[in-house]
């Protein structure tokens, strides 16, 4: 290699850093009851709680996207104690601990909650503990992660794209649509793939609003958690289906992701 | 079809403040330092800043700030060509050229291209282009649009010396069939004169001359020009035979009047000598060369001491007179070859 050679106290502290990620991986795979892989993976409960995680997610990411880029276009386009005020609200499901975003969300959604009780009263309709509610509580978790990719993409565009299309006659509109989605597309496509990570791995806020309900809340997470207090050998294969089905995915991704 | 602006913009201390007409057929060039306002005053027009006063453009009222008018840029149908390109880099140049194209938007576009001469390039990518010819296909995109005023900013200086005159007649030409008010803003004086027809200079947010080309560059009003120029520029009080310069020293120049003048010494009328000077010559000074610099086939030095000028000799008299830096000569300049005009 020609690069300049890293010194070698940083090279060890990098070592310490990959074997945090390698060792726990080295262990599930090493104690990973190989034999009755087969046989869990037939299992309808684990057919179930992989479908349901990836429905949840990948709708959780599909309302990100719709909601997270105005969003995060309004964010890069206001200034001032406004900007920090918004830019704070959107982040915070970053820092808030899951299961008190959870708590937070249903004194929102919940039957007596701010926007529950009246949605409950005049329709019936009851979000907690329901499909609904793990998609929610996978948006608000992972939202933030898009918004921010958008939004650092959005202030690294050239602003006389957009400019230019307006002095060619372009509407607001149709500068946004044929010039700034596309010219953010590689923006877009990293946040999407965070926020879908995000949002398959999420627990505590869907555990807390949504609850752990078999076939309608129970995403594979969840099932790994219930699953390591009677069936320690499961939880092991539900990770590793967890683990192959993400690789998978970033693998599969990685071409795009670089290429662009 | 005429543009009338009389407009102020304000904007990080900095204030643009002027008033500019542009009559039907009629090509004119901003000439300005960095900084000037120049770029600031194009996205005005554009209707891109907000800005206090008034811009008229074809009978329409664009922008009042009396009446809280003002007409947003989509809809002004001006064009305005960047620096560098800014093609979108995701469209072919096609789709680029049809962008701004309402009915029959491909076929117009590729027309417009193949009467350009960029016909095979209609499927291209933007990168896939040389410099010039991207900024050809921006010009045709713009003009695609039929703007009613076309706004260039800088449109070639973002190119290579040696294409930069090849798009420069194809920029002329495309100029001379447009119908519209054209408006240039550049740094560059040859690229002003060669498509200008009238040249304002502005320079710190404010019109400080204006006129033809040659007639600014006659009679400079400010360091700016006279350095586009290549002349000496002196200001000083008038006392009919001779100035008083500003910085103490007196000029001999016959005929001057009474008042505030500028003198403009031409760089070839500065004759320099080892020892001082007998005979006609009455404005003779002490200079010291500070400077030398091959300029084609003459050396231009710059000479400081009671009047800095700058003096332009032939190289075989950079010899004889053994000039180097830091040389002290004699500068002599006859009375007749200073143009004294008023302040």
């Amino acid at each position: 290699m020609s690069e300049a050679r890293i010194p070698a106290p940083l090279l060890a502290l990098a070592g310490a850093g990959l074997l945090l990620f390698i060792l726990p991986l080295a262990g599930l795979m090493l104690r990973a009851p190989w034999d009755q892989v087969g046989g869990a993976l037939l299992a309808p409960e684990t057919g179930t709680a992989l479908g349901l995680s990836l429905f949840c997610s990948l709708t959780a990411t599909a309302v990100a996207l719709a909601l997270g880029i105005p969003l995060a276009l309004v964010l890069a386009r206001t200034t001032g104690t406004l900007r920090s005020v918004l830019r704070a609200l959107t982040t915070l499901p970053m820092v808030l601990p899951p299961v008190v975003g959870g708590v937070a969300l249903l004194l929102a959604f919940g039957r007596r909650g701010l926007i529950g009780a009246p949605l409950h009263d005049a329709f019936g309709i009851q979000v907690p503990f329901t499909t609904a509610a793990a998609v929610i509580a996978e948006t608000f978790v992972a939202m933030p992660f898009l918004v921010i990719a958008v939004e650092g993409g959005l202030r690294a565009l050239d602003r006389r794209y957009e400019e230019a299309a307006r002095a060619l006659g372009a509407s607001g509109w149709k500068v946004f649509l044929r010039v700034t989605l596309p010219l953010l597309r590689p923006a877009i496509f990293s946040g999407a793939v965070l926020c879908w990570a995000r949002a398959l791995g999420e627990f505590g806020a869907t555990i807390t609003f949504a609850g752990n309900l078999p076939g309608r809340t129970q995403t594979v997470p969840l099932a790994v958690y219930i699953a390591l207090e009677t069936r320690p050998q499961a939880a092991i294969v539900l990770s590793l289906i967890l683990l192959a089905v993400s690789l998978a995915i970033l693998i599969g991704l990685r071409d795009r992701w670089l290429g662009v | 079809m005429s543009l009338h602006a009389d407009i102020a913009v304000r904007r990080n201390g900095f204030t643009l403040d002027l008033k500019l007409d542009v009559d039907p057929g009629e090509t004119v060039a901003i000439l300005g330092p960095n900084g000037a306002g120049k770029t600031t005053l194009l996205r005005a027009l554009a209707g891109l800043v907000p800005l206090h006063g008034r811009v008229e453009l074809d009978g329409d009222v664009l922008d009042d700030s009396a009446t809280g008018r003002h007409v947003p840029t989509e809809r002004r149908r001006v064009g305005l060509v960047f620096q560098d390109h800014v093609l979108f880099p995701h469209m072919s140049v096609l789709q680029n050229v049809a962008f701004g194209l309402k009915a029959d938007a491909t076929r117009s576009a590729r027309e417009w291209l193949e009467r350009a001469g960029l016909g095979e390039k209609a499927d291209a990518m933007p990168r896939e282009l040389s410099g010039g010819q991207a900024q050809r296909v921006a010009l045709i995109r713009t003009l695609a649009t039929r703007p009613r005023l076309l706004l260039l900013d800088e449109p070639l200086s973002a190119l290579d010396v040696t294409i930069r005159a090849e798009v420069r007649r194809d920029l002329s030409r495309q100029l001379a069939g447009f119908e519209g008010v054209r408006i240039l803003v550049t740094h560059d004086p040859l690229e002003a004169i060669a498509l200008a027809d009238r040249l304002v200079i502005l320079e710190q947010g404010t019109v400080v001359q204006t006129g033809t080309p040659s007639g600014v560059t006659a009679q400079p009003r400010s360091r700016f020009v006279a350095d586009l120029a290549g002349v000496n520029l002196l200001r000083g009080h008038a006392h009919h035979d001779h100035i008083e310069l500003d910085g103490g020293a007196v000029i001999a120049a016959p005929d001057s009047g009474e008042g505030d003048v500028f003198a403009v010494i031409h760089p070839r009328a500065v004759a320099l000598y080892l020892s001082r000077p007998e005979g006609t010559p009455r404005n003779v000074w002490r200079a010291k060369a500070e400077d030398l610099d091959l300029q084609g086939e003459r050396v231009r030095v710059r000479l400081t001491g009671e009047v800095p000028l700058v003096a332009e000799v032939t190289p075989s008299a950079v010899r004889e007179l053994r000039l180097d830096r830091g040389a002290e000569v004699w500068a002599a300049v006859k009375a007749t070859e200073i143009s004294v005009y008023r302040a």
